[in-house]
């Protein structure tokens, strides 16, 4: 039930700030499509930990600034490599251990691996995550799991 | 503090801001560039992804990021932190989708050593003009 007045509170939250319009009609109609689309995810039992995580709310933002400063050191990274004129690349294909204890937070943790240039997660099966790294370096960094140990603090697993 | 003085304190923040925006703009340009280039130096597909990676986060974020300083605190401010949050989200799970297909298509990733996939994949030149107009000629004339 809390969960889906959250959603329902942050779809409205949404749709106020890109609307821009404060007159009755308007309001009331963003609260009819709102709850229309509550409605919808709720007949579809997508409101649960996975659809909806309101659990991370507190936490997640401040793991975000730390993915910022990572992403910033990687893309520097990555540029410095392309703008060389020997291209130093050596591009190899590794797996790493998603120790997190649910899908929510190995996905989580798949999509953090995408984001960071230089390392993409290929195939994300149960408990294992394969990435192609532009780097033997970056492998081996995703291999020692400072990443995925966030990610479980994230998630509040025991890492 | 009087009136005056308080007024030229914001002008000094809102130039600042306007500054920094300009240099946000410009770097994010820059890492948007640098994204091309890596697309085109790169040997093979799984690698060019990861050029593509500079261009969605670093070049997307501080274009982002500078254009909100431009604007300051409104409406369009949220409005492009939503963009930037929209592209967070979505931009790995189409990469994600890409190397799956790619996967599934049976590229295998480019290792050291290795020609790039143009010197692979490229047959020579494509049909000169004359040989298009042929073809054309020989489909218009069957149709």
């Amino acid at each position: 039930m809390l969960r889906i007045i959250s959603l329902g509170l942050l779809l409205y939250g949404t749709w106020l700030l890109l609307s821009g319009h404060y007159d009755p009609l308007l309001l009331t109609l963003g609260a009819l499509s709102c709850a229309a689309v509550v409605g919808v995810c709720w007949r579809m039992d997508t409101i649960d930990r996975e659809g909806h995580p309101n659990h991370l709310t507190w936490r997640a933002p401040w793991y975000w600034v730390w993915l910022a400063w990572e992403i910033v050191k990687s893309n520097i990274d990555v540029t410095r490599r392309i703008l060389s004129p020997s291209l130093p690349i050596d591009p190899c294909v590794t797996e790493v251990l998603a120790t997190q204890s649910d899908d929510l937070g190995q996905v989580i943790y798949a999509n953090w691996i995408t984001l960071t240039p230089g390392t993409v997660a290929m195939v994300v099966v149960p408990g294992r995550i394969v990435v192609h790294a532009l780097t033997a370096e970056g492998a081996k960094e995703l291999e020692g799991g400072r990443m995925g140990r966030r990610v479980c603090r994230m998630m509040g697993d025991p890492a | 503090m009087d009136a005056l003085a308080e007024g030229s304190i914001a002008a000094t923040i809102a130039t600042a801001a306007e500054v920094l925006g300009w240099i946000c703009v410009i770097a994010g340009a820059f890492f948007c560039l640098v994204g091309g280039i890596g697309l085109l130096r790169m040997p093979d597909m799984f690698t060019r992804m990861h050029a593509a990676g500079v261009t969605d986060t670093m070049g997307a974020g501080l274009i982002l990021a500078g254009l909100a300083l431009h604007e300051g605190f409104t409406l369009i401010t949220v409005k492009l932190g939503f963009i930037l949050l929209f592209i967070v989200f979505s931009s790995p799970t189409a990469t994600h989708a890409l190397s799956q297909a790619a996967l599934a298509g049976g590229l295998t990733p480019w290792r050291k050593g290795e020609p790039r996939d143009s010197e692979v994949y490229s047959t020579g030149p494509g049909p000169s003009k004359e040989e298009k107009a042929t073809a054309r000629e020989e489909a218009s004339s069957k149709g």
